[in-house]
């Protein structure tokens, strides 16, 4: 990872909507007074799902602001946590786990399968702007590797082919559905299950 | 006190310090980056690592307490490594550039790398390389040298109180900027310099100006303010390179003000350099007989109740003094004054032009209450201490008038003088505040006595506090905040004038001759004035004059200083005064011979000894306060008169590094990309 | 095997609901106020006796840690902070109990708050775990609904409140002092200890800080008894453990099983046993990534506990195992771990700043053979320069992986690396013709 950078082209101003005002008021609410900077992390997530997946330059400000705190410590939050994309992304947002567990299982097919769908490269976008992608460190779903993340959702157990037609439906915008792409029960051994066995049949 | 043992030295500490100061007790060094004893402790640079009993990891001995019978050893083969380990990590992504690098010479990586570092380096990567950062007009920065010990972003978030500094992004990718790389806003800004361990912040004015090791070094003190910051004034031949802080607790602390640091090219602008005679509305130079003749027929041909003199910010007190006795035993007159406005002082008693607590004490308080100031612009440095009292007691600091940011929050209140009025008669809800209050402060402005009633707030003030027991030996709670350098020197030497007022008459034209020593702040219309001008820099009050005599500024001539507290200490001569130009005292003390074929004094030391004696006396004569109330209260909005921070005075007009400041401030204001 | 009335997390693999009601089913909540009513020292105590380990990694005494919290409520509220940020890789065990055992958790933020006397809880959870948050937050709010949070928490006279606090991709954020930056709004750049947590942590303010399957097992413990506890597994590494077996097996999965279980039991038999064959078995990551890898001939009898590892100079970590076979580049997988650590310094202090990077590109040389002889001790150098020298743990985290490696593998290494420092025109590889020496030389 490099540092990131804001994107070029930013809108001149930035302002909660009601519902993100409303949600932004309910965060701020969870923590001590006077400590409301705790609720920067939170408000930075309110202002990128506003505004299509990305975070501009005036948010960081407004939200500076709103929580009475100095921009660059705004700033700082928003470069140092990765899940802050502070430039473009596209509306559906892949991010391929490829650490060792993900690595050593064929993650190298899901980024093949980017590449191929999407961009060449991460973070471009892809041609009609809806989609871009990234490779990222381990999403915390080893026993389900190789996986991805779209937006909020785990995509699991997948292999180049699954890939492909998961990319192939979020091109046409549709969402497909999260979870093992090989039908298994969550984390359970597939087809292997010694424990718990009288739950599961009961 | 805390018996431990470092390296089997056996030292008491107290409670409190740190392992680190503990070595340094034992009179052992510890290597250290991030560690600064004004800042907060971040223990990130790793260097200070010592070991410790039972501890199986070296610790870093910067941020661990001191404790009881702790057993600490800096010289074993564990140490060793730690600190050859970190050192090459430090240089791993460090350029290898000293020769064309600022620090150069003056640099902490360097010198420790002497001693802990390795002859080669094996690292073998390519090196990484960090894109430069705008900081504004002051400091140049060079990015890929930065070792991330934070000094600079705690030093903007805790002493300057401006939060613009940050580390963005993380890892090895970490860098420092400002906020989207605008200019810094604190007036301390360039005290980042002196604190990156570094060459990543450097001077930007001074660059590639000159190597440590070329400078003429002088220990001196600063005029830019009344503070009287400890400075080092660094020359090459005649030219004043830069302006560095000495560490003066009492005082400055180890820091000084951008102006204080940067104005100094000012020095070099402007000057006037020989003296100058006005025809027909033309300068032509001139000799110093032509023009001592001169001067010497005009006051020979004016009747003395309408020849005056006036004393400017800058002037040390040797040449106030030698004037007053110009004034006083050549022209026999008493019309002088160093103020440039009839603002209220009551000399009778030194306490009540002076700033009593001290600055030191200022980190005593418990409330402080701000009238007709801003200390921020008036006098930065102990606007840091104020900001250190909130930080460390969380002092409450209220202001009588809004007076945008101070860098730390205080409560505002109407600016109006009946509420003031209000709080001295104890109608306010915060009279009981201060009542409460075991050391208050009341900090009073400049601007307050300029007011109609400032006679009377002032006496009223200094009642409410006497009747309340905060005017006592222990703690005096009167502070009045001047401005200038040389305002207090010249009041204690009694160059002001309260029985007449001056300033009406030179309005009125009572005057046919105007000596203006330095002074470049009065306003008047010249009409048929002769007017005299001495000083440095060819400024307002020359341009008004009929007679230039060049003079010296506070780096070309030795010269006492009182500081706002009452403290004084002197100025040395670190430079020579440019072409024809001459030490202040001297220009009198000829021009007196000029005109009665006698010196005033034979020598400087005869003219020192003189004025302490004075000094003296005056310290003994001190008069009970009239307790009279003369003018009545009037309700009045008190505004606070600032002068424009960057150009107070001569040297910082001449200054262009000082307009480069202004304009930066301007820009960010413009753009809006500060709102 | 463990049998299954055993198991804590009944509901592992989500066969009943994670609601309210078929969580009492399953025994949360019956009888929570009855806990309580036995007192705080009782409950510590009975936690001590259970000798249960924090399950976050470093396997600290939880009892023990408890009883750090000081005995009076002073001017500053005390709280409690529950680390659901699971980023080690390898790991996932957390995320199961967040969507389908979250009462476990909440009963056990009631009984813990209870105990370290903390009416506020937060629970921070890795970002990318946003669903299964949301899943968590709905058992929350069903909790309040039936009065089991809230003013007079299950009728335990208590109060409490649980928030969640999401992070935003920093596995950093996982130690403990960085999560509480994190929580106010910072950074998670961790602190400097001494202060510890337990007396200044959250807002300065003494906090507890735990682990999500720390917690949860903690009801569960109580109403079995401590002595249930301790008698699953061994001294000092005692209960039940939530093993997540990951990489070249055949059925990955998590599974909770015994402490001290043998490693080949759990991949054998839970996870279908290694691709290709036992014998096609490379090595194991025991615990995550940060602990250092055990080759083949040491898996065939090891068993899975703090103190069996830590005397293989490794260590259980966050149970999460990691089969390596045959067929993968030994070196491109510890390669990659360390391009992970790279990538998730926090970049405080200096040693794990510089170093990390510098392993990962040493290591990226090595894979392709591209690294000289004399490189090879010089990363094992570079390893002891960092861990023990940083602020956090992550220094020992960063540079234990590699130095397993180097344990284990370093003939394979050697083998790929054999250049010659004093490389002359052999290879156009600029960074290997060390100056220094060829002027030594030629001089
Ligand atoms: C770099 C680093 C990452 C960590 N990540 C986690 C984590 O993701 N989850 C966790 O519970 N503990 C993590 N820990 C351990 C915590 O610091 C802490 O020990 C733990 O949360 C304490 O809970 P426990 O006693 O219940 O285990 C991490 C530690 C370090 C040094
Ligand atoms: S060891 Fe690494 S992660 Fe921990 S404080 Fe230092 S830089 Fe940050
Ligand atoms: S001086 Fe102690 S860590 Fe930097």
């Amino acid at each position: 990872m490099s540092l990131r950078r804001p994107a070029k082209d930013q809108p001149e101003s930035f302002k909660f909507n009601a519902s993100s005002l409303e949600a932004a008021n309910v965060i701020v609410a969870k923590y001590p007074e006077g400590k409301q900077q705790s609720a920067v992390m939170a408000l930075l997530y309110i202002a990128q799902k506003q505004n299509n997946n990305w975070i501009p330059l005036a948010a960081m400000k407004y939200i500076a602001k709103f929580l009475d705190m100095p921009y660059i410590k705004v700033y700082e939050v928003a470069t140092f946590y990765t899940m802050y994309n502070l430039a473009p992304v596209g509306k559906y947002f892949v991010q391929v786990c490829t650490t060792t567990p993900c690595m050593i299982r064929g993650a190298n097919q899901l980024v093949e399968a980017c590449k191929e769908k999407i961009s060449e490269n991460e973070f471009q976008l892809s041609d009609d702007k809806s989609c871009s992608w990234t490779e990222v460190e381990c999403l915390g779903a080893c026993v389900n590797a190789p996986m991805m993340q779209i937006n909020d959702d785990y995509y699991e157990d997948l292999n180049k082919q699954k890939t492909l037609d998961i990319l192939d439906k979020i091109l046409n915008g549709e969402t497909p559905k999260p979870g093992s792409y090989r039908g298994r029960v969550n984390n359970e051994p597939e087809n292997n299950r010694k424990t718990l066995v009288d739950l599961k049949n009961a | 006190m805390l018996k431990l043992k470092v390296n089997e030295i056996e030292v008491e500490v107290e409670e409190g310090l740190t392992v680190l100061q503990a070595c340094e007790k034992a009179g052992v060094e510890i290597p250290r980056f991030c560690y600064h004893e004004k800042l907060s402790i971040a223990g990130n640079c790793r260097m200070c690592l010592v070991e410790m009993e039972k501890s199986p990891k070296p610790i870093a001995s910067c941020a661990m307490p001191a404790a009881e019978g702790m057993n600490i050893k800096t010289n074993t083969a564990l140490v060793e490594k730690a600190r050859k380990g970190v050192m090459e990590f430090l240089l791993a992504n460090h350029p290898l550039d000293c020769p064309v690098c600022d620090q150069g010479g003056e640099c902490d990586l360097q010198d420790q790398s002497m001693y802990y570092g390795v002859d080669k380096s094996r690292f073998k990567e390519n090196k990484r390389s960090v894109p430069e950062k705008n900081m504004g007009p002051l400091i140049k920065t060079q990015m890929t040298r930065c070792i991330h010990c934070t000094r600079c972003v705690r030093f903007a978030t805790e002493v300057a109180g401006v939060p613009e500094l940050g580390a963005i992004g993380r890892g090895e990718d970490m860098q420092i900027t400002t906020y989207l790389e605008q200019s810094m806003q604190s007036e301390l800004s360039a005290n980042v310099v002196d604190l990156c361990p570094v060459g990543a912040l450097t001077s930007k004015p001074y660059v590639f100006e000159a190597r440590p090791w070329e400078l003429k070094k002088t220990e001196t003190i600063d005029v830019m303010d009344a503070i009287g910051s400890n400075v080092r004034v660094d020359t090459y031949d005649w030219e004043v390179k830069r302006v560095l802080p000495i560490i003066n607790e009492d005082i400055n602390e180890e820091w000084i003000s951008d102006k204080t640091r940067y104005a100094c090219d000012g020095l070099l602008h402007q000057r006037l350099d020989t003296p100058f005679i006005k025809y027909n509305g033309k300068f032509e130079k001139a000799s110093w007989d032509e023009v001592y003749k001169i001067i010497k027929s005009k006051f020979e041909n004016t009747s003395k109740e309408k020849i005056c003199g006036f004393v400017g910010d800058l002037s040390n007190m040797e040449t106030g003094y030698i004037f007053k006795e110009f004034l006083d035993r050549t022209i026999d007159t008493k019309n002088y004054d160093s103020r440039s406005d009839n603002r209220f002082i009551n000399t009778s008693k030194r306490e009540n032009y002076l700033f009593n607590s001290s600055i030191n004490g200022i980190e005593e308080a418990d409330l402080i209450l701000l009238v007709g100031a801003n200390p921020r612009y008036e006098a930065t440095i102990l606007n840091a201490r104020i900001r250190k009292a909130y930080l460390n007691n969380n002092t409450k600091i209220i202001s009588l008038n809004d007076v945008d940011d101070l860098t730390y929050p205080y409560k505002s209140l109407d600016g109006k003088t009946q509420t003031l009025n209000n709080i001295l008669e104890g109608t306010h809800e915060i009279s009981k505040e201060i009542i409460n209050s075991k050391k208050p402060l009341i900090i009073i402005g400049e601007s307050l006595l300029r007011l109609e009633s400032s006679e009377f707030l002032f006496n009223k003030t200094k009642e409410f506090l006497l009747k309340n027991n905060k005017i006592s030996d222990e703690w005096n709670s009167l502070n009045v905040l001047s401005t200038d350098a040389a305002t207090v020197g010249s009041i204690d030497l009694g160059i002001i004038n309260n029985e007449n007022n001056l300033f009406s008459d030179l309005k009125e034209h009572k005057f046919d001759i105007v000596y203006l020593l330095g002074q470049d702040n009065l306003e008047f219309d010249k009409k048929d004035e002769f007017i005299i001008y001495q000083g440095s820099h060819g400024d307002k009050g020359a341009e008004s004059a009929d007679i230039i005599l060049p003079g010296a500024a506070y780096t070309e001539q030795d010269g006492y200083f009182t500081n706002l507290e009452g403290k004084i200490q002197k100025a040395y001569k670190a430079s020579y005064p440019p072409g024809e130009a001459k030490e202040d005292w001297q220009i009198i003390n000829e021009l007196a011979e000029f005109m009665n074929n006698r010196k005033l004094f034979n020598d400087k030391d005869e003219l020192d000894s003189s004025m302490f004696n004075y000094l003296n006396l005056q310290k003994e004569k001190q008069v009970k306060d009239q307790k009279n109330f003369p003018k009545e209260f009037q309700n009045e909005n008190l505004i606070i008169k600032v002068k424009d921070y960057y150009f107070s005075n001569v040297i910082a007009r001449s200054s262009k590094t000082m307009v480069d400041c202004n304009n930066s401030k301007l820009n960010l204001k413009s753009t809006g990309t500060e709102g | 095997m463990l049998k299954d009335q055993d198991r804590i997390f009944q509901n592992l693999y989500n066969d009943k609901g994670s609601d309210v009601a078929s969580s009492k089913e399953r025994g949360d909540w019956v009888n929570t106020k009855e806990i309580t009513d036995k007192g705080r020292d009782w409950i510590i105590n009975e936690i001590k006796e259970s000798q249960l380990r924090g399950r976050g990694g470093a396997g600290f005494p939880t009892g023990l840690k408890w009883s750090f919290a000081p005995k009076e409520v002073g001017s500053r509220p005390h709280y409690l902070v529950i680390n659901g940020d699971e980023s080690e890789p390898g790991t996932c065990k957390d995320r199961d109990i967040l969507r389908f055992e979250p009462h476990k958790l909440i009963e056990g933020c009631l009984i813990t708050s209870y105990a370290v006397q903390a009416h506020v809880c937060y629970i921070y959870i890795r970002g990318e775990y946003f669903v299964d948050g949301q899943k968590l937050q709905a058992a929350i709010d069903e909790a309040y609904e039936k009065k089991l949070l809230g003013k007079n928490a299950a009728g335990t006279g208590w109060d409490l409140d649980i928030y969640i606090h999401y992070g935003a991709g920093a596995y950093i954020c996982g130690e403990e002092t960085a999560l509480l930056e994190s929580i106010e709004g910072k950074k998670g750049q961790p602190r400097l200890k001494p202060p510890f947590p337990a007396l200044i942590g959250l807002y300065g303010c003494p906090t507890i800080i735990n682990n999500v399957e720390t917690i949860a097992v903690v009801p569960t413990i109580l109403r079995r008894g401590g002595k249930w506890f301790a008698s699953l597994g061994r001294e000092k590494n005692t209960g039940t453990k939530i093993f997540c077996i990951s990489g070249n097996v055949n059925t990955p999965c998590n599974v909770e099983e015994e402490m001290n279980i043998p490693l080949k039991e759990l991949i054998e038999v839970h996870a279908g046993g290694v691709i290709g064959g036992w014998d096609n078995l490379q090595a194991v990551i025991p615990g995550g990534s940060s602990m250092p890898l055990i080759p083949k001939e040491k898996c065939e009898t090891l068993t899975m506990d703090f103190d069996s590892l830590m005397a293989e100079k490794s260590g259980l970590g966050t149970a999460g195992i990691v089969v390596i076979n045959k067929d993968q580049d030994i070196i491109k997988c510890m390669a990659r771990i360390a391009r992970f650590y790279k990538h998730e310094s926090c970049g405080q202090c200096t040693p794990c700043r510089e170093g990390s990077g510098w392993m990962w590109r040493m290591l990226e040389r090595m894979a392709k053979g591209d690294a000289t002889k004399d490189e090879v001790d010089m990363l094992g150098d570079v390893t002891n320069q960092i861990a023990g020298h940083t602020i956090c743990a992550f220094g020992e985290g960063s540079s234990w992986p590699v130095q397993g490696l180097l344990r284990h593998f370093k003939k394979e290494i050697e083998k790929r690396n054999n250049l010659d420092p004093i490389v002359q025109k052999k290879n156009n590889i600029p960074y290997l013709v060390d100056q220094h020496l060829l002027d030594k030389k030629n001089a």
